[in-house]
């Protein structure tokens, strides 16, 4: 059933909720915080997802390192983070309490599952107490139901054994927290039984469970369990769906192979966090003339990449920092060839191993100037989930007019947190059909097309135009090899050239908030985008004279970026890294930008961006 | 520049090669597994614009260069990488990876071993050289223990890999070895490469007049030739010797081959092991063969074809998919969406 409380009337009304949902790795946090999203969307809420994975695949149960979170931010307004403070911490053990309690706000809700606080996790959460019973959870709206039992009555009637059953606690709180917030439960029944439709009774099982933490919300008088409602945001009119960093780029790439006319989309990776997800997301799409290719290591992965440009799909490698410094080497190759290439970094914490699973974007520097000589080609940064969509088509577009790899950079964070996404209509997505050389006449394998300088794109299997290219120095002229001196200064010109010169094909840089010029400007690129939108916003309410930039176009910059930046007396640049696109501008402009740098693993919260943009402003005075 | 006619004749060992004057060191053994492949290609009149020759980097690897087909000088030890792509991206390209001791073995060792364990169809030629020619004469791994080099100036310790035994454990199906100036085997040998459906493995014997000049006399040197080198052939008996009189048998004790005479110790033709490419056991022990106790294997050691990686990979994506024509639209709106009226 999926009729609304009758006391829907009392329901308190909100504007946006931070929900957590928190629980062992092996509680299917995750299954449920992305069900409550899917009831979110379809209830018409705009909403921002941050999951938040431990490294491990399942760490020993109960311990502090296997907790498992998944955060949702939904509201009436417009939704651009994940959310500053925890409203809702939905805790299914102790662990998972001791873990989050600090980023809950004071007064927040904890619903705790009594039922898994046994003096066994408490202690292998490090509780020497229970604090459910102590007193030191005064400072929040606790409530205490013992989920697990609850969830055991209410799937007695199937006859699963102890363990799959109390596997169904998570659907019973989930059932809770659609009553709690008035969302559906249709869209979460009809997945259920599609997921267990070769076990049925288990299906059917979770659903009782489900129906069970509902009917609870509804009947039971506990002055705690509140019902809430927060309205459908104002959304522009048009075909909705959630989506996620990964299923955006993976759909953008293949959407830019078929504006560019290329029958074949080769994808070659290995698997490494958190980009693994493209690899498995590409492997589904056979039928769309896509071939993935697992290879034996990142080496390989980016190798078979540039062999299939090189014979005429288009080649597309992906990894995390460290896959994508074992590429170097290969993509001076790709540049030195003047192939078409797309190779993706989702940004992870580092240096070396890191934090696999941790959010950072420090790998600017590495994109923009980490190779072996002078090797330049262009790096462009996705801002949200569904801004991965665009940016992948514009990666596709760049690399093959202009015959250069393109470095696509997203982050932990945007790979796997969702949103809703305003489906874009596919008939005005933009064509730009590659044109492969077949006349022979005057033809050498460097012979440039003079307003783009690329190279002609002459394909294996093409009679009368044989060639052979390769690493080593060519002349302009002719394409063979050439240690001649000017040549290689010329050549080396022609390369830096080639790439600057695209900064006449894209968008001149705009203001995303505010006026073009003023006392502040906020300048950033990729995920801080939220964040820095929300601060920007609030401190504009409030009468401050600030503005918003956001960069899509790392390499090269806009034409229009130094006279832009130079209109305002400050510019402040949040990083989740130590200073690099602020030091990046400082040379290429000589403006004295400042940094704002969180190195922590997490997201900026709208406040630390405000704070940094109050003291900013205050510094002139 | 000129335009390009097409021939109406069949094409000439020499229409195969570039117009690039070649750069090998005077006397290397790289000229004569160039004239080799170049009369290879013209006897097999081998279409240029399908075919490729995908290198890594080292003297073996200026070799696309000097053939008029496509080609792809790559990085160290990767072009078999390259070559796979070009594969899954074109499978109707004939493709030839040209490697090095240095560049397949060292380097490349990880990226040889998957090209091969995936049976991706492409031809493998790996110039033996026993040494690193283009930079200035480093041992490499499959030089002999006790190689004075610039960088073992007392000797190398290492043991050194063989080739086809590296080969024949990543799973390759085809694995063959000729000699530089053993000129119609060597042609012999790579028509059997390009014709077998797969992943074929060709280690040729070179010689580096300059860094390691004669390192294989002791079964290439004409005196010695006849009783240190052993063609096989499969389906017959595994003679050698100049008279043909010398033979392999095998131990049934030890499991091991042994050097047998005919017509002493009562030894006739019938002792002796008849050679079948399809067996893998005796592949490994007639690959393990080393001179003096025993003479050289030569030629098509093993071939047992199977399913190649392409057909496999193919076998998996549905006929007429096309990227250029992918229903964006399908995709974008499966699963759950909802409409916002305006």
């Amino acid at each position: 059933m999926t009729t609304t409380s009758p006391v829907s009337a009392l329901r308190e009304t909100r504007d946006h909720v931070v929900i957590r949902f928190a629980g062992d790795s092996g509680d299917g946090m995750q299954l449920t915080g992305s069900q409550f999203t899917v009831e979110t969307a379809l209830a018409g809420n705009d909403l921002a997802t941050f999951p938040d994975y431990p490294a491990e695949i399942r760490a020993p149960a109960g311990t502090t390192f296997g907790v498992s979170a998944f955060q949702i931010h939904f509201g009436a307004t417009d939704i651009r983070t994940a959310g500053d403070e925890v409203d809702v911490l939905v805790a299914m053990n102790p662990a998972a309490l001791s873990v989050n309690l600090r980023d809950l706000r004071l007064g927040g809700t904890i619903v705790a599952d009594t039922g898994s606080f046994t003096e066994r996790n408490l202690s292998k959460a490090g509780y020497s107490a229970n604090p459910l019973d102590d007193g030191s959870l005064t400072p929040y709206q606790v409530i205490k139901l013992d989920v697990s039992r609850l969830t055991l009555d209410a799937v007695e009637p199937f006859g699963l054994g102890q363990k799959e059953a109390l596997r169904c606690r998570n659907m019973w709180a989930l059932g809770l927290m659609l009553w709690m917030y008035d969302r559906d439960r249709q869209a979460t029944v009809n997945w259920l039984n599609q997921k267990f439709a070769k076990r049925p009774e288990l299906g059917r099982a979770n659903v009782a469970a489900l129906n069970a933490g509902h009917a609870f919300g509804e009947t039971a008088e506990m002055a705690a369990i509140v019902g809430y409602r927060v309205a459908p945001a104002v959304a522009e009119p048009g075909e909705y769906r959630t989506v996620s960093g990964t299923e955006a780029l993976a759909w953008g790439l293949l959407a830019g192979v078929r504006a560019a006319g290329i029958k074949k989309l080769v994808f070659a990776s290995y698997p490494i966090t958190p980009a693994s997800s493209l690899l498995h997301a590409l492997a589904g799409l056979k039928a769309h003339g896509v071939v993935t290719f697992q290879a034996e290591d990142e080496i390989a992965a980016i190798g078979a990449a540039i062999g299939a440009s090189y014979a005429g799909a288009l080649g597309v490698t992906s990894s995390s920092g460290p896959g994508m410094a074992l590429k170097t080497e290969a993509l001076g190759l790709a540049i030195a060839t003047e192939l078409p290439l797309v190779v993706v970094n989702s940004q992870r914490a580092g240096p070396s191993t890191g934090m696999p699973t941790k959010t950072e974007q420090s790998d600017l520097y590495q994109a923009v100037l980490g190779r072996n000589a002078d090797a330049p080609l262009v790096v462009l940064a996705a801002a949200t989930p569904g801004d991965c969509f665009p940016v992948a088509i514009e990666a596709v577009r760049l690399a093959t007019k202009y015959m250069t790899p393109v470095i696509l950079l997203t982050d932990g964070y945007l790979a796997n947190a969702a949103e809703p996404w305003r489906i874009p209509d596919v008939d005005r997505l933009p064509a730009f059909l590659v044109r492969f050389r077949t006349d022979p006449e005057g033809f050498h394998p460097f012979v440039r097309d003079p307003r783009t300088l690329a190279r002609a794109w002459a394909v294996p299997g093409t009679p009368g135009l044989e060639h052979r290219i390769g690493g080593i120095e060519r002349d302009h002229d002719s394409g063979h090899i050439s240690y001649d001196p000017e040549n290689h200064e010329r050549m080396t010109r022609v390369r830096a050239a080639k790439i600057a010169g695209i900064a006449n094909d894209i968008p001149l840089q705009e203001v995303a908030e505010g006026p073009s010029r003023g006392k502040l400007a906020v300048v950033g690129w990729g995920s801080t985008y939220g964040p820095i939108l929300q601060a920007v916003r609030q401190a504009r309410e409030e009468g401050l004279g600030v503005s918003h930039v956001h960069l899509r176009y790392l390499s090269p910059f806009p034409r229009n970026l130094g006279a832009l930046l130079q209109g305002f007396e400050k510019v402040l640049v949040p990083e989740m890294n130590n200073g690099q696109l602020v030091n990046l501008l400082r040379a290429a402009y000589l403006i004295p930008a400042q940094g704002l740098n969180k190195i922590q693993g997490k997201p900026f919260k709208v406040r630390e961006i405000r704070a940094a943009i109050d003291s900013v402003l205050d510094e002139g005075r | 520049m000129t335009v390009v006619t097409r021939p109406t004749e069949p094409l000439a060992p020499r229409d195969y090669a570039s117009d690039q004057e070649v750069r090998w060191c005077p006397g290397c053994g790289d000229y004569a597994i160039l004239k080799a492949v170049l009369k290879t290609l013209a006897d097999l009149q081998v279409p240029r614009e399908r075919t490729v020759f995908v290198s890594g980097i080292g003297c073996s690897s200026r070799f696309p260069y000097y053939v008029s087909t496509y080609g792809f000088h790559t990085i160290h030890g990767r072009a078999p990488t390259m070559a796979t792509g070009i594969k899954l991206a074109n499978p109707d390209l004939d493709v030839w990876v040209i490697t090095g001791d240095g560049d397949g073995l060292s380097i490349g060792g990880n990226h040889l071993l998957h090209v091969l364990r995936r049976n991706v169809n492409l031809q493998i030629i790996l110039f033996n050289n026993e040494i690193y020619g283009l930079t200035k004469g480093q041992y490499s791994p499959t030089s002999r223990q006790g190689t004075r080099s610039p960088s073992t100036p007392a000797g190398s310790v290492d043991y050194p890999v063989s080739p086809g035994a590296f080969a024949l454990g990543a799973g390759a199906r085809f694995i063959a070895r000729s000699i530089d100036t053993l000129q119609p085997h060597l042609v012999g040998v790579l028509k059997r490469a390009h014709a077998h459906r797969g992943a074929s493995f060709v280690e040729v014997f070179q010689n580096c007049v300059v860094f390691n000049d004669e390192v294989f006399a002791d079964f290439t040197e004409k005196a010695v030739a006849p009783e240190a080198q052993l063609q096989v052939e499969h389906g017959k008996p595994l003679l050698f010797g100049r008279a043909r009189d010398k033979g392999l048998r095998l131990n049934t004790t030890t499991l091991l081959l042994e050097v047998v005479t005919l017509g002493e110790h009562g030894v006739t033709e019938k002792d002796v092991v008849v050679h079948d490419e399809r067996n893998k056991g005796l592949a490994g022990m007639l690959l393990a063969l080393q001179p003096p106790t025993f003479p050289m294997a030569l030629g098509v050691i093993y071939c047992d074809p199977a399913p190649t990686y392409e057909e496999a990979v193919y076998s998996q994506v549905p006929a007429g998919a096309n990227a250029a024509q992918a229903d964006i639209e399908k995709l974008l709106h499966q699963g759950q969406t909802w409409t916002v009226a305006g």
